[in-house]
């Protein structure tokens, strides 16, 4: 790669670019289309069948298939489209935040608030 | 000519959209992040603006990474939102105000911005949920809108330096357009949060403070910073900056703070709320 365009390293951080873009692009079009409801609906209903539709690979099949939001950015997502995925079934920002980090819920909520304590 | 009256910068947290939907703005959790906003309404009684220009970053509702515009213009005669695909409540559509559309539009061109410009625009919570925080209780919004989007979604991302003349070019198209009519121009977006990654949950109390204090004793401050700068110190959604960088742009060179506020957390993010008018 380009030394001008590489990405700077900042830990547990992956900026969206070119390269994420590129590999994620099929991942983060199924997600897109989860704006609309009728496709959230399509979806629940042929997990398999939706995804093949929207051309995803075995990676990201699978990162899918696990909810797992971390394989799901190295698989290309962003977090903007994948919300749309997690949306589907019920959760929120704060769940996505617990599971990449490895708490529960109510230690995630319980380090932001201490965030403003400090 | 019309009046720019001044700029309000406040944060977008869609979780506020849901605490509006079930009257939670009395709730421990939410009441400080509340409380905040009464004396902007009393500046806007005041100040009675007819006409919101909004800069704002889209998260994937208007815009997809098929076309990935870095500075956007509606130039719509209605703006409306959706449920985002979680169910977030969907708030009355917004009216346009053309002719400002079409004078920012035909301004910022002339100062070599390149834009997009959209006459069919969906507005996302980053739009609608300041101006619910702005406008409560009213049946209809009180205030005409023009929607200006930055990519924060695809990096390359606009660097700071870039958003503030941008501002800059924003304020000096308001104060000529030929209408008599009032203008208050919003920034929504950060503070310092991270959604993503095993960074998630990041927040930047001290980064913060000090850029608020810096939009009102040395507004340039944060453009020393790139792009990648702005989200090793705020996180990778606090790079929101950019937008209250953009609308203290379009202010003067001094201006008076009317009011502010800082208040962590609100869901992953640290929520911030300044009112500035120009000081003569």
């Amino acid at each position: 790669m380009n030394a001008s365009v590489r990405p700077r390293e900042i830990p547990g951080t992956t900026l969206f670019d070119g390269t994420q873009a590129r590999k994620g692009y099929a991942l983060n079009k199924m997600c897109y289309s989860f704006n609309d409801a009728a496709n959230r609906e399509a979806f629940k209903a042929d997990e398999d069948g939706y995804c093949t539709r929207y051309g995803l690979n075995d990676t990201q099949r699978e990162a899918i298939r696990a909810r797992n939001v971390l394989q799901l950015i190295a698989a290309g997502g962003n977090v903007y489209y994948l919300a749309k995925f997690a949306g589907i079934f019920g959760l929120d920002v704060q769940d996505l935040g617990a599971q990449q980090t490895g708490m529960s819920k109510d230690a995630f909520k319980a380090k932001l608030l201490a965030a403003g304590r400090n | 000519m019309a009046t720019l009256v001044g700029g309000i910068t406040t944060s977008h947290v869609p979780a506020i959209g849901r605490a509006i939907a079930r009257d939670l703005q009395g709730d421990p959790y939410w009441k400080p992040f509340f409380d905040s906003f009464p004396p902007v309404h009393a500046w806007l009684d005041q100040v009675k603006p007819d006409v919101a220009v909004l800069l704002y970053n889209d998260h994937g509702l208007n815009f997809f990474l098929d076309k990935m515009p870095t500075f956007s213009v509606g130039a719509a005669p209605e703006y409306r939102n959706a449920d985002e695909g979680w169910g977030i409540p969907v708030l009355p559509p917004f009216k346009g105000e053309l002719d400002l559309s079409w004078h920012l539009i035909e301004s910022l061109a002339a100062e070599e911005f390149d834009l997009t410009t959209c006459q069919e625009m969906l507005v996302d919570h980053a739009f609608t949920l300041p101006m619910a925080l702005l406008f409560p209780g009213h049946d209809a919004w009180p205030v005409t809108t023009v929607p200006v989007c930055i990519n924060t979604v695809q990096f390359p991302l606009p660097s700071a330096a870039r958003c503030w003349k941008l501002g800059q070019a924003i304020g000096r198209a308001i104060q000529s357009w030929d209408a008599d009519k009032r203008v208050v121009v919003i920034g929504t977006g950060g503070l310092s949060h991270q959604l993503d990654g095993e960074r998630a949950g990041f927040i930047n109390k001290d980064f913060d403070l000090k850029f608020m204090d810096s939009l009102i004793a040395d507004p340039t401050w944060a453009t020393k910073y790139s792009i990648a700068d702005l989200v090793e110190l705020t996180g990778t959604q606090g790079v929101e900056l950019l937008m209250w960088l953009a609308a203290r742009g379009a202010l003067s060179d001094t201006v008076k703070k009317v009011h502010a506020n800082y208040h962590i957390p609100i869901s992953n993010t640290a929520a911030g709320l300044m009112v500035l008018e120009n000081a003569v």
